[in-house]
């Protein structure tokens, strides 16, 4: 009886706990997160449109919104702003998120990885340097 | 044994067949129970239909997405070769990794028609960075990358096709790509292969 009470008052705890472990509360490393980048250069750059949308101007941007880049017809009508948020949630699991995506990728699982990612991608979004003219 | 050599150019896609065959088997027994109903309903083939079409769709996609990345790789070494700043034995071998993607391409392509679909077009143009490419070492760093960012693609998407064979057949790429990926940076003088696992 004892140690259900205890239970029951430690489990909003650690709830609370793993919510402040999630995710959402880590640190990014922009430098980390640029050698992690080098997975994405297959198909997205900064400053360019290739296979994927650019970088540049990516947060605050709506979903399937680049100019001049043929998006899948899930992503157009995805509606997501990007912002720390969704993109963690996207590169989660893109496809689950967007389905119908063309980004056909499993996912980052690992939240750190995710993180600095998003941390990298925040730098580069507003980087004067190299999206002058690239959002 | 590589399932991409021209004189075997009907394996990938009959993988894919036989696959989509398996798959629509597998499909209509996982569905049992929505088909049962769906079927006292009076629209069983529609119920199953949906569901692999939604699967084989899904696949194409992934295979678009490749073969759009792989139509960019032939572009860029493309750039390389005509850019006269490889030596021979180097261009010899860019020439010749060129001529892999466009196996790639041709065995992705023949996946997408076996499945339905349409196969994504080269574009006419490709935007890259020429300002930054001055010496061979430029060439095949700007190289180096494409292929290490391909051997992630290929390595992220093994895990998202629905028909497992397809899986496998990315993973035959994937081997290709991460060969060239060492190869150039060994002749950049990197450690050709920098760790035991990839991230």
């Amino acid at each position: 009886m004892y140690n259900s009470e205890i239970s029951l008052v430690l489990a909003p705890v650690a709830f609370i706990i793993s919510l402040a472990a999630s995710s959402n509360c880590l640190e990014g490393s922009p430098e980390a997160g640029n050698q992690i980048y080098a997975s994405c250069i297959a198909c997205h750059s900064p400053e360019r449109n290739r296979t994927g949308p650019r970088h540049c101007g990516l947060f605050g941007r709506k979903s399937g919104s680049v100019s001049g880049f043929e998006y899948s017809t899930a992503m157009r009508e995805a509606s997501i702003i990007w912002n720390t948020e969704t993109l963690d949630r996207f590169l989660e699991s893109p496809l689950t998120i967007v389905p119908g995506t063309t980004m056909g990728f499993a996912g980052i699982k690992d939240d750190k990885k995710r993180q600095d990612l998003i941390a990298y991608l925040k730098s580069v979004s507003d980087s004067p340097g190299i999206c002058v003219n690239n959002r | 044994m590589s399932i991409l050599k021209p004189e075997q150019p009907g394996l990938l896609e009959e993988t894919a067949i036989n696959s989509r065959r398996k798959f629509l088997l597998q499909a209509g027994t996982a569905t049992f129970s929505a088909t049962a109903i769906a079927l006292l309903g009076g629209c069983n083939s529609k119920a199953i239909s949906a569901e692999t079409n939604d699967a084989a769709s899904q696949d194409v996609r992934i295979l678009n997405t490749a073969i759009s990345a792989e139509h960019e790789a032939v572009a860029a070494y493309q750039l390389g070769a005509e850019s006269g700043l490889l030596q021979a034995g180097i261009l010899k071998v860019a020439v010749q990794f060129q001529g892999h993607h466009k196996e790639h391409i041709e065995a992705l392509a023949k996946a997408v028609k076996s499945l339905g679909g349409n196969p994504a077009e080269a574009k006419k143009d490709y935007s890259f960075p020429v300002e930054k490419l001055k010496r061979q070492s430029d060439v095949l760093e700007f190289a180096a990358g494409l292929e290490r960012g391909a051997v992630s693609a290929y390595a992220g998407a093994i895990p998202v096709f629905g028909n497992r064979d397809l899986s496998a057949a990315a993973a035959s790429i994937l081997a290709d790509e991460a060969m060239h990926w060492a190869v150039l940076r060994n002749v950049l003088g990197l450690d050709p292969v920098p760790g035991a696992f990839f991230s």
